[in-house]
């Protein structure tokens, strides 16, 4: 009977599509609901990928489901409700759309930081303050990084921890993944010029996945990356809209000044804000930190508090690619036995 | 003999056993948020006073939690109270109490020579 | 005349405002009126007080001149009295039905007090009605109650009994008094005498201070104005902190955990002077550990017709610096910015903490800038140091301006042109620009000029505070949350595109709440800036011009 079943996935990112592929190589009718105009999600804005600077495309055309009978993909599908009707659910968009479906996969991913709320940073004032997004997008159009003003940089920080591990803007968690970050875009910078002096401010550096800290002995080591254990605390902008950074060097125990021709806002992860939204008509609830809480972190984390709906990559808590991945393929394995149970 | 003190110079060692915790529980029962630090340094960065003088509100907080207060009552008069320190800190501190507090906590010590 | 009828009371809360006034008022004229009668009835201008007061114990069956008007304005008063009683009764078990949600707690002087003078009315009414029953005379009242007695048994034997009680309540209550809170009743006819003959608070303990703090009623309106009861901080309020200056038992955790934003204050049905004289305590608490800053040296100062001090939290707010520099440079002004790269915090924060005597070397060090650079102007963008370098700084031929009168300026006199939109905006009145100078109007003119200001039920003087004053030491940062969100749903219900304040510490504050866009005065004038033709600089020239009129005021 498992080719009757259908299942629903919210977000058609690397998890959602992930999750797909594997229910439909069981056998099972799938729909992806993707709010946006393409799949993709969060990874086509990257360029490419730590630790080992594979190109982000070449996991996009990976994830992407061989076109399969027993698979439908709806774009511009906002979903807002996810209700439980007679056994089934039903998912609605805005518009007239309504999918039922025997069990959801939540795979909603995250959203990026919004740098503008954390003004003293400059962010949005100052033209050569950019995040780790814009980066990204320069990398990206295989152009090099520069000024505003379109000259080469002399010099590059990029600040760690922007919109996390900070009460200031409500965000208290770690997101895990911008000290990599930082530490492949400080590599990239200065592969772009190798004349730049590159420097990372970090709080502490948690490099914590398999082969990371290669990559962070790598920087110092051929790249003469400085890291410097020390909050920024503001950016101010100079003559020639060369931008002033304060932080203390807490290692000399002295406050620091820097002069420097581009600041890199490393931005973390947050919850999708229709998280919200989706767990009001069920019993789906939220972390602390706005993302869905799973029935327990230890064996059940693909587990939502509703029965039917499973959780799939970044939108349990911030995660890497391979991460997000690992987490749909274990939510499509508890999804198929959920239903083999059911069935019996 | 106390001025050949130097001949006996201090212990290079942290001597936890020797730690002086009276301003620090002083301030502890009246600011528990100071328990949360993870000497970032934004606090430092920002100083309004450390910008015009060698004050660090960082140290002062690493003096207090390592008993170390010896150089806190020179130390942390330098500080202006404008709340920068408090207003950056990413562990939602309430630092101005916190120098407040050792302010009150040293000026009680100097006259009552307890707490 | 004013501690008796108490109009702030009315505009506030007209039953609660009855109230008082017929319990004072109305006891102040029994007492006046009684006083008449008797010396009417005794031919003398000299009667012993106890004479006027327990006149119908004494009183025969005589009649005298004018004796029925009087029974009957005596009674008069007497129900006036009566029926503020009841209220305040009903008050005190129900203060629901009068729009408070808090009153004070009592401690036992006051109840001891609080009962005597409940029973004082009651019993005179039963008192004087015995007598009207033994005399066969009395007023609509006394005589119908009188002969109610009559019917019960014989008034004669409740006589004595009924005007003992009702002379020991009084002497009761009269001893209770200075212990309890009617010291008020004395006290703030001292008071209000002084405040209107100009007397202000001294920046330390005097007598004065003890006049404002006896003065207080504790009638806990000052509770209900207090925001700290969202985040369930409930024992400093004014009142409290009132009680326990009178009481010597006020403690660092309770006086230095205010917000300082003014609320209070500007309900005070006495006027008193809550947030000075928490300023008074404060310096009087740490006047021990005054700080000398004596590693501060004068810095070269760059000459200039203006200068422009940002402030310590205005750093944390480049969008607000930028904008001022926008600002000034399409207005071609000559400014020197002062704290740029560094300076002394202007002095207000060390104020707010009780440290005048540090406050003072910092106001020093950076007066001598401002005199060293020659300027006409010295432009702030921060409440914060508006009010310190207004109120405490000497300043001879520099004038003080807050950035929103001086964008004003820049646009009255042609200097600066700004485009219109037609975004809605809510403007929240930081405290210690409004409450605390006065400010409310420039900062609703200068936006008028530019988006539609949504007019709003709490502004203005009751204005909230948003929660991150610098006043309060003691406040943890999760409850200063509550305090925020409480004001922005607030802001939230009048649906405005933006929320638009004129502080940094507002601006930051509100911004980490996320649920609208704030913005600083300075950003929306600096992002209406028109730069455009000459021709059109005239045209809103002339419409300035015919708008001159409109705001003739400012």
């Amino acid at each position: 009977m498992i080719d009757k079943k259908h299942i629903a996935i919210i977000g058609g990112g690397i998890a959602g599509q992930e999750a797909a592929s594997v229910l439909t190589g069981l056998g099972y009718k799938v729909t992806i609901l993707e709010k946006n105009e393409r799949m993709g999600g969060m990874l086509n804005k990257w360029s490419k990928l730590f630790p080992d600077f594979s190109s982000s495309q070449l996991v996009l055309d990976a994830v992407k489901v061989a076109t399969d009978k027993n698979l439908n993909v709806i774009c511009n599908a906002d979903i807002f409700s996810v209700q439980k009707e007679n056994g089934r659910f039903k998912l609605s968009d805005n518009s007239s759309l309504d999918v039922y479906a025997d069990a959801v996969i939540m795979s909603t991913g995250y959203n990026l930081f919004d740098a503008t709320l954390k003004e003293e940073y400059g962010y949005g004032v100052f033209e050569n303050v950019i995040t780790s997004a814009d980066f990204e997008k320069v990398h990206k159009s295989g152009e090099k990084l520069t000024t505003a003003d379109g000259k080469a940089p002399r010099r590059v920080a990029f600040i760690h921890c922007v919109g996390s591990r900070d009460a200031k803007t409500g965000n208290t968690y770690c997101s895990k993944v911008c000290c990599i970050t930082g530490v492949k875009q400080a590599i990239e910078v200065t592969q772009m010029w190798p004349e730049c002096e590159v420097f990372n401010f970090y709080m502490d550096l948690r490099l914590y996945g398999s082969k990371y800290d290669a990559l962070y002995l790598e920087a110092q080591k051929h790249h003469k990356i400085q890291f410097i254990r020390g909050r920024l605390s503001e950016v101010s902008e100079r003559q020639g809209k060369e931008l002033q950074l304060k932080a203390e060097d807490t290692l000399q125990g002295r406050p620091l000044r820097m002069k420097t021709d581009i600041v890199v806002l490393l931005i973390g992860m947050e919850a999708c804000k229709q998280n919200e939204d989706l767990c009001r008509d069920n019993a789906l609830e939220l972390d602390e930190n706005r993302f869905f809480k799973s029935k327990n972190i230890y064996n059940h984390r693909n587990s939502s508090t509703q029965s039917g709906v499973f959780l799939a990559g970044s939108c349990i808590c911030p995660m890497s690619v391979n991460e997000s991945l690992e987490s749909a393929r274990s939510a499509a394995m508890l999804v198929d036995k959920s239903l083999k149970v059911q069935e019996r | 003999m106390s001025q050949f003190d130097f001949l006996q110079p201090k212990s290079r060692q942290i001597e936890i056993e020797q730690f002086d915790d009276r301003i620090l529980t002083y301030v502890l029962e009246r600011e528990q948020s100071f328990l949360t630090c993870i000497s970032c340094g934004g606090c430092t960065a920002t100083c309004s006073a450390g910008n015009l003088t060698s004050f660090n509100v960082r140290k002062i907080g690493l003096s207090l939690r390592r008993g170390n207060i010896n150089d806190l009552s020179d130390e942390v008069q330098k500080c202006m109270f404008c709340g920068k320190c408090t207003l950056v800190c990413p562990r939602d501190i309430n630092i101005r109490n916190v120098v407040l507090l050792i302010k009150k906590g040293i000026a009680q010590l100097e006259t009552e020579k307890t707490l | 005349m004013e501690a008796l009828l108490h109009r702030k009371i009315f505009r506030k809360n007209p039953v609660l405002g009855y109230m008082h006034m017929s319990l004072a008022f109305g006891w102040f004229l029994l007492i006046v009126v009684g006083h008449l009668e008797t010396m009417i009835a005794e031919h003398s201008l000299f009667v012993p007080f106890h004479k006027a007061v327990f006149f119908r114990y004494y009183e025969g069956f005589d009649e005298f001149f004018l004796s029925g008007l009087f029974s009957f304005l005596m009674d008069f008063l007497l129900l006036f009295v009566l029926s503020g009683l009841m209220f305040a009764i009903v008050k005190r078990f129900r203060k629901k039905l009068f729009g408070l949600r808090r009153t004070t707690h009592l401690k036992s002087g006051d109840k001891i007090a609080l009962t005597s003078l409940w029973l004082i009315f009651p019993l005179r009414l039963l008192a004087e009605s015995t007598s009207a029953a033994v005399y066969h005379n009395g007023g609509f009242l006394t005589s119908g109650v009188g002969a109610a007695i009559d019917f019960i048994g014989n008034p004669a034997i409740f006589y004595y009994p009924l005007w003992m009680a009702y002379s020991l309540s009084l002497g009761f209550f009269f001893v209770a008094l200075p212990n309890s809170r009617y010291m008020h009743i004395p006290t703030e006819v001292v008071f209000i005498f002084l405040r209107v003959a100009g007397i202000r608070l001294k920046k330390q303990n005097d007598s004065y201070t003890d006049v404002q703090v006896f003065s207080c009623s504790r009638c806990g309106i000052c509770l209900d104005k207090c925001q700290l009861s969202v985040a369930g901080i409930d024992d400093s309020q004014s009142v409290y902190l009132l009680k326990n200056i009178r009481n010597k038992n006020l403690s660092d955790e309770k006086l230095f955990n205010c917000l300082m934003c003014g609320r209070c204050q500007v309900d005070c049905p006495v006027g008193i002077e809550t947030i000075e004289l928490r300023t008074v305590q404060r310096i009087e608490s740490t006047r021990e550990y005054n700080s000398s800053y004596d590693y501060l040296i004068q810095e070269v100062a760059t000459k200039a017709d203006v200068v422009y001090f940002a402030g310590c939290m205005t750093h944390l707010t480049p969008r607000v610096i930028s904008s001022m520099k926008k600002i000034f440079a399409t207005a071609e002004e000559d400014v020197w910015f002062m704290d740029e790269v560094k300076a002394p915090c202007c002095g207000r924060p060390l104020m707010l903490a009780g440290q005048y005597e540090a406050a003072r070397k910092l106001i020093e060090n950076n007066s001598r800038m401002i005199l060293d650079s020659g300027a006409h102007t010295l432009v702030v963008s921060c409440p914060i140091c508006y009010k310190v370098f207004k109120e405490d700084y000497k300043l001879p031929d520099v004038e003080v301006v807050f950035h929103a009168q001086y964008i004003y300026d820049l646009i009255h006199s042609g200097k600066l042109s700004v485009d219109t939109s037609n975004q809605r905006m809510v403007y929240h009145d930081p405290c210690e620009l409004g409450r605390g100078m006065g400010m409310y109007e420039t900062p609703r003119k200068l936006l008028g000029r530019i988006g539609e200001v949504v007019h709003m039920k709490d502004e203005k003087e009751y204005a909230f505070c948003c929660g991150g004053s610098l006043g309060n030491l003691k406040i943890s940062e999760d409850k200063r949350k509550l305090l925020r969100d409480q004001a922005l749903v607030t802001y939230e219900g009048f649906s405005p595109d933006i929320l638009v304040t004129a502080c940094p510490k507002c601006k930051k504050t509100f911004a980490a709440g996320r649920k609208l866009k704030v913005f600083d005065l300075a950003e929306i004038v600096a992002g209406a800036i028109c730069v455009d033709s000459l021709s059109k600089e005239k045209e809103i020239l002339e419409k300035q011009e015919a708008d001159c009129y409109a705001v003739e005021g400012l």
